[in-house]
């Protein structure tokens, strides 16, 4: 019989261990209910700004989107309309923050690049819902409100990151 | 341990001037989304109905007091300059009174035991409802 192994570096077990820890929260959140369906803390993106500031943008990609595909698998959720609004989010996200991550670290810390990842998440959503879910104006009239609770959300996970980031 | 959990917080960093700085634009942005999104247009017309047919049509750019013989008695219609409402009627329960002043377009008072009803239009049409 022939064994199988598939050959795997540090990276690979590095970056797996952070998804699990994104994972975790994923879940955590997901058993809390919302006032609003789109409204969420979105407390793994703690993790996923984390590995930004520790590793770079690229582990932050993988750890954002495995996280995204792992959670609606154990979620049910797998190719739903609410793991294509994660993925949409997930990938706007990071788009923002692979640019936002050149902004200079002296005036611009973990707070500001949490509120535009917020922000670019639930616009990447929006755009989602528009083109394919209800492809109608009438959502317009949520966006402010999405928008407000990205703002809160993003400050307070923004604020969550930095002090992880200082204690070590 | 109570006391050392309270303490750490103390440790958050507090936010640069680029944080600050994305915050006021992020609300400023907020601020004007809520403005723009969150209109409603103002009417400029008046129509009012009496039982099954169209009573008139009124200018809301005016200051003007309808008196209508309805069904049960007399109402009392006040226009002032954009709004309007049911000053006075003869009903029971004085819902229609209690809707107090319409300014928006798409918005209606009715009296039904008067069989009146007030509509307001503005300069397009609005829907009634909305299904999904």
């Amino acid at each position: 019989m022939k064994q199988i192994t598939i050959q795997t570096t540090e990276e690979d077990h590095k970056i797996a261990k952070l998804t699990a820890f994104a994972i975790g929260l994923h879940l955590v959140e997901s058993a809390f209910p919302s006032p609003l369906p789109g409204v969420k803390p979105g407390i793994a993106n703690i993790v996923t700004l984390y590995v930004l500031y520790r590793y770079g943008i690229k582990t932050a990609a993988w750890v954002s989107l495995l996280r995204v595909f792992a959670s609606s698998l154990l979620l049910g959720q797998f190719l739903s309309p609410s793991f294509l609004l994660s993925l949409g989010g997930a990938c706007l996200s990071l788009i923002i923050l692979s640019f936002a991550n050149k902004l200079p670290q002296k005036y611009f810390s973990a707070i500001s690049l949490s509120i535009l990842a917020a922000l670019a998440h639930i616009a990447g959503q929006l755009i989602i819902v528009r083109l394919w879910l209800i492809p109608h104006a009438s959502m317009a009239y949520f966006i402010p409100i999405f928008a407000l609770a990205a703002l809160f959300f993003g400050f307070v996970n923004g604020l969550i990151t930095s002090r992880l980031l200082n204690k070590d | 341990m109570l006391k050392h959990t309270f303490k750490s917080f103390n440790h958050f960093p507090k936010p640069l001037l680029g944080d600050w700085i994305i915050i006021v634009v992020s609300m400023l942005l907020i601020i004007w989304l809520f403005k723009s999104l969150w209109v409603s247009e103002d009417a400029t017309r008046l129509r009012i109905r009496l039982g099954n047919q169209v009573y008139g049509e009124y200018s809301l750019k005016q200051n003007k007091a309808l008196t209508i013989q309805g069904k049960v008695g007399t109402t009392l219609i006040e226009i002032q300059q954009g709004k309007v409402r049911f000053k006075q009627s003869p009903c029971n329960n004085q819902y229609c009174v209690h809707q107090g002043w319409l300014h928006h377009a798409g918005q209606a008072a009715i009296c039904l035991p008067n069989q009146i009803s007030l509509e307001l239009i503005g300069e397009k049409t609005q829907f009634d409802t909305l299904n999904y």
